[in-house]
């Protein structure tokens, strides 16, 4: 029997639907779209800025006009997106939220890219004729925080900002404050959100339609170094950069660009240009070995990765009890700015202090790991700057580069060759997969047949899980994104429910390619798992896949560091964690 | 029919001996408004005094009752004696011991009657007092003449025999059939069918569903529920037991505004008592229905009286709304079937259950039926609280309930409905009061705020007044909402400042739309209510305010003009030396002037002026 098909109309077009969660993705299958500034895919359905209301006409002649974000689809309704009623509720609520905001549209980080820009524009919104925020209501951006900034004068309140903090990390670091027209999104207290329990990972940035959260833009540095004859540029990208900067200059998501990376960045004058592909492969040797030792002593499982700064803050601030879990590798970027700071100065002659490393990341949270002070050699940090994917991409754009038209180019020897295990890194599943086709060869000496390990794939689970069998002893691995399923997995070790023995966590819903320093993507949950699929190809059509046969990575083992979990390796690769809230008022 | 282990008849036999027992009987009101003029402290002085009992003729003993509100608050303190057909008014801890002599020695103190403000005749019983006299009270029938905190008082009044017959008779889908025959609505604002609200919650049955009683009355000078919550609590205790009943509930919140601390207190000691005695918690009264019930306190939030945010503020939120649908009855509280209804929605169920719902539904209007408690305020002589038959027009209310306008002022409209609300006039003055013909008006119940203006009211401060509230209490979540009222609110400022032009007065209109049709919740949609409906019949009073600079009603100070009479003009000059601005010119013994431009309109010259030859205009 077949069910009966539902169907609706907009604008008098029929159109199906099938378990579509809102009128709105309905909308948006069918073709057309209305604005909205607060519906975001990821996030519960919020309703507030009722820029995507619809007119409504149900069989029995009623009329309504409702929210078709938070409005579930009905049989037989009939839509309309456009008329003069829900225009010009659209029209004053433009008018009115741009009579609150600073309208600096010219000095904005977000112009060109700012959703309130875009409508006002679409709108036609040309005389405002309601009164300016007051003076006295300006308040100062809150800069605290290495990743991004925060400017409350462009806070349109759609609260996408605080639903990504409390839905994707459970941390509710932003919250609403105050009643009425002095509503304001806030950290705990008012206080700057460096000092509340964020975790930098940028989510908040990466939902917000104006500029009232940006990422930190560190270019102009960037651009300083470059032009500065006494230094020497080296310069590392992460593997989820590749598959989403095409976005900005209009490739489609998930198009890898390695090779116009590779060359954009030489017109733009870095000295090396290296891959962070590269150090992923050595923190899989490094991380595969302690996953071995311990599973032979059996001692701190399991193991929790430590790519991810965001989730290492995490546990450092809220679980600190666990930090013994957590892998001392430091992360792939923190790992090639390592072996930069140590090995440039041998090897390709050029002395630490005239060396800037630079990291190319899709992370805000980056920025806050370079700064780490357990990442800081005599004084000076192991990463210089770590700029994001959308900084990139309008590095490139200001130096009038046409990236498209670029002719690939490949990356400098010998920090750039990779395996596809490296590659995968920037999906979430991706660090456990590298990790076990690495670790099944060191427990067996025996290389892995089958080296796609698809239960940990896909971007829309936030909880994945797969047991193996390394030769009879089974192995169980946990993969979460998002602190809120990592939160989940962290009580079941305290409470003794845990079964599985490694941990990979990623703040960022599906993994970096998510990341809150890529292009933007909060309109379309498919455009993480395109980038996804982007990188599991390049793993596909790599010659290598495995990150121990990686060659430069078996020559720096031979040459520098003798071999993985060596006392040389642990001085270069591995790291410290400290409680972040020792002695304060937590231990009270 | 199920058996219970409670005989509720042998129970009220009990309760009424017992209350027998208490002998010569005192009722003083213990009410919020009472307790503030000082109530506590004349019970006690009376329980002093009461020591003496002997000299009473005919009983053995006395007891003092705290009650709850008896609604005239205006009159408080309320002292009543039932057994002598007696209530003294605006009673203070000083008269205690001159009612005493005079009840010893079998006489009155004339002083502490009521006297009617028209006839002035001094009058010995409550429900002669006109204020009483035309009301109907259901919701509020035992309040102000039982001790609220003692549940046999309410046993005696028939409290729990409803739940009682309920629970016997094991049919709750026969309960929601009464509840909907009755055609009782709610009583919060919107007026909807109370018994659909039911069945669509019920409909729901099997798994957790959740009572919440919707306490957070907070229209500004409105009291009906605190009144019920604090005056007898148990006949909402018993209004929600009979819900749960019908939906399949076995947990319940009342959510109580934290500014009701009595009512909080009460509830409190009436769910402990209820508990006892097995009228609520496990197996009430032996049957298979638990139901338990907890109190949770809001924190003032305006917005937490719609229903979504509400639910939102149980579960530990903020205080925002949530979109509808879905609906509470589908998906509310912790994401169960709800079924939310007001205090006086719910203390309507047990009276209706007992008397029928053809009784009920012989009350009010072919499609608003029973009665409506309001709260009275205003430029009337009897402010308090009120309950009518629906349908009672808004002319007996103000003239023979309210006793008319103060100092014999001219009526010019009610403010009904609260902040939500809108305005009603002359004109509406006869029609019968109830939801459609109120909605049809521009105005709406409301939970049934009720404020009466008179002639020397300005009509645009009120709406400037209203907004102000709004946009306070607004919870900021969507954009129509927030921004909207924060804009109306600037302009009417604008227009009682004598700021504005005709082109303000479109814009007001103009957003005032887009906000009804745009907002999220029942708050912003009704948001522009008092704007829109003042507009709609005093727009020659706006228009004042913005083309002749002049507030018809004389309460805008902007628009206050201060002149001097050439007439009555010494020209003693005092007036110009008074002036601090230099705003007043003239020549010696000839009429002096005051420049428009430059007065601050402080009246420092009117004030000072020997030959009173300024004027305000």
């Amino acid at each position: 029997m077949t069910e009966d098909k539902k169907t609706l109309f907009i604008e008098d077009k029929e159109v199906e639907f099938t378990n579509e969660p809102n009128l709105l993705e309905v909308i948006r299958k069918a073709g057309m779209n209305v604005p909205t500034f607060c519906y975001r895919p990821d996030l519960t359905s919020f309703g507030a800025c009722r820029m995507c209301v619809v007119e409504v006409v149900y069989p029995n002649g009623r009329r309504v006009i409702n929210s078709s974000c938070t409005m579930p689809p009905e049989k037989d309704i009939k839509v309309y997106l456009n008329t003069s009623r829900v225009r010009r509720i659209r029209k004053t609520v433009l008018e009115l939220l741009l009579a609150n905001h600073d309208k600096k549209c010219l000095t904005c980080e977000k112009s060109e890219d700012c959703e309130l820009q875009r409508y006002a524009k679409e709108y036609n919104i040309i005389n405002i004729r309601f009164p300016d925020k007051d003076l006295k209501d300006y308040v100062p951006a809150d800069d605290s925080s290495p990743s991004f900034v925060r400017d409350m004068n462009k806070c349109i309140l759609c609260g996408a900002c605080v639903r990504a903090c409390s839905e994707f990390q459970g941390q509710a670091v932003l919250g609403f404050a105050n009643r009425g027209s002095k509503t304001r999104v806030q950290p705990m207290g008012g206080r700057p959100i460096e000092e509340v329990d964020c975790i930098n990972c940028g989510q908040c940035v990466a939902v917000c339609p104006t500029g009232a959260l940006t990422i930190r833009n560190e270019t102009d540095k960037v651009w300083d170094e470059i032009n500065n004859p006494e230094k020497v540029t080296a310069v590392q990208m992460a593997p989820s950069v590749r598959v989403a900067l095409g976005e900005m200059f209009g490739l489609p998501s998930g198009e890898n660009t390695i090779g116009l990376i590779n060359a954009a960045l030489r017109r733009l004058g870095f000295d090396y240009v290296f891959d962070t592909n590269f150090s992923a492969d050595l923190t899989i040797t490094e991380e595969a070995t302690e996953f071995l030792d311990r599973l032979k002593t059996g001692e701190n499982l399991p193991l929790f990765t430590s790519c991810c700064p965001a989730w290492v803050k995490y546990l450092e601030m809220e679980h600190p009890d666990m930090l013994k879990h957590l892998s001392t590798c430091k992360s792939p970027m923190s790992m090639m700015s390592a072996v930069l700071s140590n090995l440039m100065p041998k090897n390709f002659n050029v002395p630490r202090e005239k060396l800037t490393v630079v990291a190319i990341m899709p992370c805000t949270a980056k920025k806050y790991e370079g700064k780490r002070e357990q990442l800081v050699t005599n004084g000076h940090p192991d990463t210089d700057i770590v700029l994001t994917t959308k900084e990139l991409g309008a590095m490139i754009k200001s130096a009038g580069i046409d990236f498209k038209a670029l002719a690939p180019e490949d990356h400098d020897s010998p920090f750039g060759e990779y395996s596809g295990a490296g590659t995968i890194f920037g999906a979430s599943g991706g660090v456990a997969e590298a990790a076990v086709r690495t670790a099944y060869y060191y427990a067996t000496g025996e290389e892995l047949q089958d080296v796609d390990i698809k239960q940990i794939r896909g971007t829309t689970n936030r909880s994945k899980s797969v047991e193996l069998d390394i030769k009879g002893t089974k192995v169980k691995v946990r993969v979460v994104s998002t602190m809120v399923e990592a939160e989940k997995a962290i009580n079941e070790i305290k409470n003794g429910t845990a079964d599985f023995q490694l941990l990979e966590a990623m703040a960022c819903p599906g993994g970096c390619i998510n990341g809150g320093g890529q292009p933007n993507s909060f309109d379309d949950s498919s455009i993480k798992s395109k980038r996804a699929q982007g990188l599991y190809k390049e793993d596909e059509e790599l010659p290598i896949r495995k990150s121990h046969l990686n060659p430069s990575i078996q020559k720096l083992y031979n040459e520098v560091l003798e071999h993985p979990g060596s006392h040389k390796a642990h001085e270069m690769l591995h790291t410290t964690y400290k409680d972040k809230f020792a002695g304060s008022y937590k231990d009270l | 029919m199920v058996e219970l282990n409670i005989d509720i008849k042998n129970e009220q036999q009990k309760a009424r001996d017992e209350i027998k027992k208490q002998g010569f009987r005192v009722l003083v009101c213990a009410g919020t408004g009472c307790v503030a003029n000082g109530s506590l402290q004349i019970i006690d002085k009376f329980r002093e005094l009461g020591a003496d009992v002997s000299v009473m003729t005919d009983y053995d003993k006395i007891t003092i009752v705290p009650t709850g509100c008896h609604g005239f608050c205006e009159q408080g303190v309320l002292v009543n004696f039932p057994d002598l057909d007696l209530t003294y008014v605006k009673v203070r801890l000083k008269d205690v011991e001159e009612i005493y002599d005079a009840l010893k020695n079998h006489k009155i103190v004339e002083r502490l009657l009521y006297t009617d403000p028209h006839t002035g005749e001094k009058i010995h019983k409550s429900e002669d007092i006109n204020f009483y006299a035309k009301q109907t009270r259901t919701a509020l029938a035992n309040c102000g003449e039982m001790n609220a905190e003692c549940i046999d008082e309410a046993i005696a009044k028939r409290g729990y025999e409803a739940l009682s017959n309920v629970l016997k008779q094991n049919d709750p889908n026969a309960v929601i059939e009464e509840i909907t025959k009755s055609g009782l609505r709610g009583r919060g604002g919107g007026g909807f069918p109370t018994g659909l609200k039911w069945k669509f919650t019920a409909a729901n049955r099997g798994g957790k569903s959740y009572v919440v009683c919707n306490g957070d009355e907070g229209d500004p000078g409105a009291f009906m529920d605190r009144s019920v919550m604090e005056g007898d609590p148990h006949k909402l205790l018993e209004g929600i037991a009979i819900a749960a009943f019908a939906i399949g509930a076995d947990e319940a919140y009342i959510y109580v505004r934290a500014e009701y601390p009595l009512a909080i207190k009460r509830l409190k000691i009436a769910i402990n008592q209820a508990e006892e005695r097995g009228f609520l918690g496990d197996h009430i009264m032996g049957s298979d229905f638990n139901l338990k019930i907890h109190i949770k306190e809001g924190a003032g939030a305006f917005v937490c009286g719609e229903e979504t945010a509400l639910m939102a503020s149980i579960e530990g939120e903020r205080g925002m709304p949530r979109p509808k649908p879905p609906y509470p009855a589908n998906k509310g509280l912790f994401g169960r079937p709800t079924l939310i209804n007001n205090v006086e929605t719910l203390a309507n169920v047990p009276v209706i259950m007992l008397k029928g719902a053809d009784w009920f539904s012989s009350m009010g209007t072919e499609k608003s039926k029973g009665t409506k408690t309001f709260a009275l305020t205003g430029e009337v002589n009897n402010t308090g609280l009120i309950e009518i038959p629906m349908g009672t027009t808004l002319r007996e209310i103000v003239f023979d309930i309210g006793g008319g306008i103060r100092n014999g002022k001219k009526f010019k409209a009610v403010q009904i409905g609260g902040p939500s609300g809108g305005c009603l006039t002359e004109e509406h003055l006869d029609i019968p009061m109830d939801y459609d013909n109120l909605i049809q008006a521009g105005a709406m119940i409301g939970s049934g705020g009720l404020v009466v203006m008179a002639e020397d009211t300005c009509i645009v401060e009120v709406a400037r007044f209203f907004m102000n509230f709004t946009q306070n209490e607004s919870c900021g979540k969507c954009v129509p909402c927030r921004e909207g009222t924060k804009n109306m609110l600037k302009i009417l400022k604008k227009i009682v400042g004598g700021k504005a032009t005709m082109k303000d007065l479109d814009l007001l209109e103009e957003i005032a739309h887009t906000i009804k049709d745009g907002s999220l919740c029942g708050l912003g949609k009704t948001a522009p209510n008092p704007v829109l409906s003042t507009l709609k019949y005093f727009r020659d009073e706006y228009i004042a305010h913005i083309k002749e600079h002049k507030c018809p009603a004389g309460v805008c100070a902007a628009m206050k003009k201060v002149v001097i009479v050439e007439e009555l003009c010494k020209g003693c000059t005092k007036c110009a030396r008074n002036c601090p601005v230099d705003a007043i010119s003239g020549e010696l013994k000839k009429p002096h002037h005051i420049d428009q431009s430059k007065c601050i309109k402080c009246e420092a010259c009117l004030k000072g002026c020997p030959f009173k030859a300024i004027v305000l205009e």
